[in-house]
């Protein structure tokens, strides 16, 4: 039993991890699930390479590893959604084979996946029955919604049976996916990046549940690329490489950041940035006191003023769906400003035609990367030459010059590390990362004198998140104004000269920042705008402010 | 499981490799249509089995139908070289000729539907647009008189482009200004050139007598035959080929084009890129409806000079099977028109010739567009590797959309 739980490390440094882990292991709790020498072949790609995997019944197991790193297709052979090449999958004890996602759940594995599977005008009670046999023949639901109901408060998992699900946040409706999973009697649950859709404070509440359910002796999986997260909620963690395992069952505390990117990337990566000082210039975009409304038409910018000067970059912070990516539309013309206006070099931009931004230095990276950044059936040549498609060289009058896009599309593949086999493949088949490089290519290729980018790096990589900043960074050394609305603090605090915070469409304060390292205290005050109390009542100490 | 499934593709994406070229590109695109009509072939013979007939004698019939015969060739030629007389040669194309006839419609209107694809709008009013375009150039054909035929016809053609282009222009419009659903309004418009061209057959339109019908257009309005009577092949078959090469040009060569594949391609992405996505809809549509009014303008200033009731005979709803067929794409179209026309036009000889119902083509043409939009049946049966590449064939986005 003992070899089980021999730890498996690419690295030199973490061998006092190790020496540390195996006196305690004798005392570890029985392992809840057993993969040994998985093989998992695609055409082209070997996805898992005789990888090895050990989850402990009671404890939660971080599964880090990049983008196509092998993660989710070891855990989907898990879950029963594919079938490994090679290789073994014992639960409890017991060698089993998985021929559907069936046999999986009768052998107490769930798996929540990144995007909900559910019925957006079915009840919660509803959709937790969706595919069993119960109830049978009448539908009395009232005797399920109660016992949904105090799963749920068992496990800390507080929704309402009867709502339905489109009008549950996108917490909630995680809820109810784990609810099902354990409606169905799961022992193990899979978590495929759980907090890539979450705003803070839900993150906070699903670290909760998680603690609570493992509390209650149910093992948790915890797929994820992000390394504090890791920290904070994991056990252990297992690191996959192109397929391979680099570390295994490495316990959290015992293993730095630094090393678990390394181990993640193959490579050192920068995880601070470095932002070189810098006197910003003129004023190149003024925000003037602009009010808007969502798309349900309920006002959700309520006059916010801001302003952002030539090589600086202007962070804003808020928890998601306070206006901020109104107010990025706002700005690109996209959505009608109702009073107040946004100035580009001097010039109206708000309820003007969006190609007028465009042609007037305005580069936009916006939210949703796969359907208003690109279009995806159509390919990279064809993504990166949608702006400029009506300038020389790549249009001759009204004819389109596809030799010279083409060109054109190529430079920036070699300029910007676009891994594509040609530029002629649609960019829904490129990862993350690389239809984020195409993106900011097509973006900063037009010199921009203003870049307004909302979540630039969500749900990127360690190693994509680096190249960002920097393609961020070069853009303030650029002199250009940058405004970068993000909900990720730390990274506001690192690539930022000010930050302004907003909550429900107003401005709580603006803070400037010193030091790329994020400070509590500064940190802290943040948190508070961000949930509704403005700068003027917080006492800090020590941070400067001002505005 | 989302990016692991992504993964392989993106290494080895099969049909995207530079080396194989467009003849592989063009090769892998046909594959799978030319698979489907052959499977719609050997469908449709068990149901002519069923019926209890003779597979291969109905083929033969429907191959001499649309083609002509052999013997009837080397007949022809025979007597040509020998006398001069060409009466005998002009038979033996006939069969070709007509097919080529009835696969004029059929392009412009398929032409129609693709270019409204490209953009993400379904345009099922290709049958309204279709007579209207027929009714205008019959108007201009037969009301005006005096004029040389190289004025007048190209009047009467613009006219008929003019009178379909409004017929799509409106729910283009309507669709741009309030967002009401193309696919609901083009119906609709369907029926009200349906019962517009009712009155006005039985009306101001109607010719002398008490037949519904218009009065033929003048000679100069008729689009010039080649052959003397009774083959009825004429300019407008060319007409066809040259306007699909232009929407083919249009479409990809043009910064217009560019933007109307882009805004099928992804509205959202379309419009923060800086495209006006209304005004595109509009243009689209009325471009659409023009070429679908050139369908019917090129059956009535070419083949039969006058309109009457049921003059469109469903050439505005094979479109639509037409243009899936042809991956939307222009020169798809036409292969896909020529393979309907040839179809329909062998179907009636089959019938006269072998006894078989002429449906039977109904049903292989069906079979045919299954097969078509659902890819996954063929490259089952025939074992074929999925190509997730160049899947730009439908556009259209759901209700709502």
């Amino acid at each position: 039993m003992c070899t089980c739980f021999l730890v498996y490390l690419a690295t030199s440094p973490l061998e006092h991890a190790v020496t540390a882990n195996t006196t305690t292991d004798l005392q570890q709790p029985p392992l809840a699930v057993e993969m040994r020498g998985i093989v998992k072949r695609f055409p082209g790609v070997l996805a898992n390479d005789h990888v090895n995997f050990e989850l402990r019944a009671g404890e939660i197991h971080a599964l880090l590893g990049e983008n196509g790193a092998g993660k989710s297709t070891l855990m989907n052979i898990l879950a029963g959604l594919y079938k490994q090449d090679a290789g073994t999958i014992k639960v409890k004890g017991k060698t089993l084979e998985f021929s559907s996602p069936r046999d999986a759940i009768k052998a107490g594995i769930g798996m929540v996946h990144q995007h909900f599977m559910l019925v957006p005008s079915q009840t919660v009670t509803e959709n937790i029955l969706l595919g069993l046999d119960e109830p049978r023949f009448l539908m009395r639901l009232q005797e399920y919604d109660k016992k949904i109901a105090d799963l749920g408060d068992k496990y800390g998992l507080k929704v309402d049976p009867r709502t339905k699900i489109w009008q549950l946040s996108v917490g909630e409706q995680q809820r109810v996916e784990l609810l099902k999973m354990l409606y169905r009697g799961a022992d193990v649950l899979v978590m495929d990046e759980p907090t890539a859709v979450l705003a803070p404070q839900e993150i906070e509440g699903l670290f909760e549940t998680l603690h609570s359910m493992v509390a209650q002796g149910k093992s948790v999986i915890f797929i994820s690329h992000k390394l504090n997260e890791v920290a904070s909620i994991a056990d252990r963690v297992s690191v996959l490489r192109r397929g391979k395992v680099t570390a295994s069952g490495v316990p959290a505390k015992g293993v730095s950041r630094q090393e678990l990117a390394s181990m993640m990337v193959g490579r050192e990566v920068a995880l601070a940035v470095d932002k070189k000082p810098k006197t910003p210039g003129e004023i190149i975009l003024d925000v003037k006191d602009v009010h808007a409304e969502n798309d349900k038409g309920l006002p959700c910018l309520r006059g916010l003023s801001l302003h952002v000067r030539a090589g600086e970059i202007v962070g804003i912070a808020g928890v998601a769906g306070n206006g901020q990516v109104e107010l990025s539309q706002v700005i690109a013309g996209l959505r009608p400003c109702k009073k107040g206006q946004a100035l580009l070099n001097g010039k109206k931009v708000s309820n003007r035609d969006t190609r007028y931004g465009i042609e007037h230095g305005m580069s936009y990276v916006p939210e949703d990367r796969t359907h208003v950044g690109s279009s995806p059936n159509l390919s990279v040549t064809d993504n990166v030459i949608m702006k400029n498609y009506r300038k020389p060289p790549i249009s001759k009058g009204s004819m389109l010059d596809m030799s010279a896009a083409t060109k054109f599309a190529q430079e920036l593949k070699e300029a910007y590390d676009i891994i594509v086999p040609t530029v002629n493949t649609p960019v829904r088949l490129l990862s993350g990362g690389n239809l984020q490089r195409v993106i900011l290519a097509r973006e900063i290729s037009g010199h921009p004198n203003f870049m307004v980018a909302v979540q630039p790096t969500r749900g990127l990589d360690v190693g994509a998140i680096e190249g960002v900043h920097r393609l961020l960074l070069t853009q303030r050394e650029a002199d250009a104004a940058v405004l970068l609305i993000s909900e990720e603090l730390e990274e506001l605090i690192a690539l930022s000269d000010r930050i302004y915070v907003i909550y429900e469409g107003r401005m709580m304060g603006e803070i400037k920042v010193e030091g790329a390292e994020p400070d509590k205290t500064l940190m802290d005050a943040i948190g508070l705008m961000m949930t509704g109390t403005p700068l003027e009542q917080i006492h800090m100490e020590g941070a400067p402010t001002h505005g | 499981m989302s990016d692991q499934a992504i993964q392989p593709v993106e290494v080895t994406p099969p049909g995207e490799d530079p080396k194989k070229g467009t003849r592989g590109k063009i090769w892998q695109a046909l594959l799978v249509p030319a698979l489907a009509v052959l499977t719609g072939l050997l469908i449709g013979a068990i149901a002519i089995l069923a019926v209890g007939e003779n597979p291969l004698e109905a083929y033969g019939a429907l191959f001499a139908g649309s083609f002509g015969t052999p013997d009837r060739f080397i007949e022809g030629f025979q007597t040509y070289f020998a006398s001069g007389d060409t009466s005998k040669l002009l038979r033996a194309i006939y069969p070709i000729t007509e097919s080529l006839v009835a696969t004029t419609p059929y392009i412009f209107a398929a032409l129609s539907v693709a270019l409204g694809f490209r953009c993400g709008l379904f345009n099922i009013g290709a049958e309204g647009q279709v007579l209207m375009g027929a009714l205008c150039s019959a108007y201009i054909g037969y009301s005006i008189t005096g004029l040389p035929a190289f004025v007048h016809l190209p009047l009467a053609i613009l006219a008929g482009a003019a009178g379909g282009a409004v017929w799509g222009m409106i729910p283009g419009y309507l669709k741009a200004r309030f967002g009401a659903h193309e696919v609901v309004n083009t119906i609709m418009m369907n029926w009200i050139a349906f019962k517009l061209s009712d009155w006005l057959l039985k009306g101001p339109m109607q010719a002398s007598g008490s037949r519904p019908v218009t009065p033929n257009v003048e000679a100069t309005a008729e689009l010039p035959r080649f052959f003397p009577d009774p083959l009825r092949l004429n300019w407008g078959f060319v007409l066809a080929l040259a306007v699909a090469w232009l929407v083919y040009w249009f479409l990809f060569k043009t910064t217009l084009g560019f933007e109307i594949r882009s805004v099928g391609a992804s509205p959202d992405a379309a419009k923060y890129a800086g495209m006006n996505v209304t005004r595109n809809f509009v243009l689209v549509m009325a471009i659409a409806g023009g070429l679908a009014g050139l369908a019917g303008t090129a059956q009535v200033l070419g083949v039969d000079h006058w309109v009457g009731q049921g003059f469109s005979s469903g050439y505005g709803f094979d479109s639509i099977a037409l243009a899936l067929l042809g991956k939307s794409h222009p020169f798809g179209v036409v292969l896909s028109a020529l393979l309907f026309g040839f179809l329909r036009s062998g179907a009636t000889r089959m019938q006269s010739m072998a006894g078989i119902p002429i449906d039977i083509i109904s049903i292989i043409q069906g079979l045919i567009v299954i097969f078509i939009a659902a890819p996954a049946i063929i490259r089952w049966i025939y074992r074929i590797r999925a190509i997730p590449v160049s899947d730009e064939a439908m556009r259209t986005r759901g209700w709502g959309g």
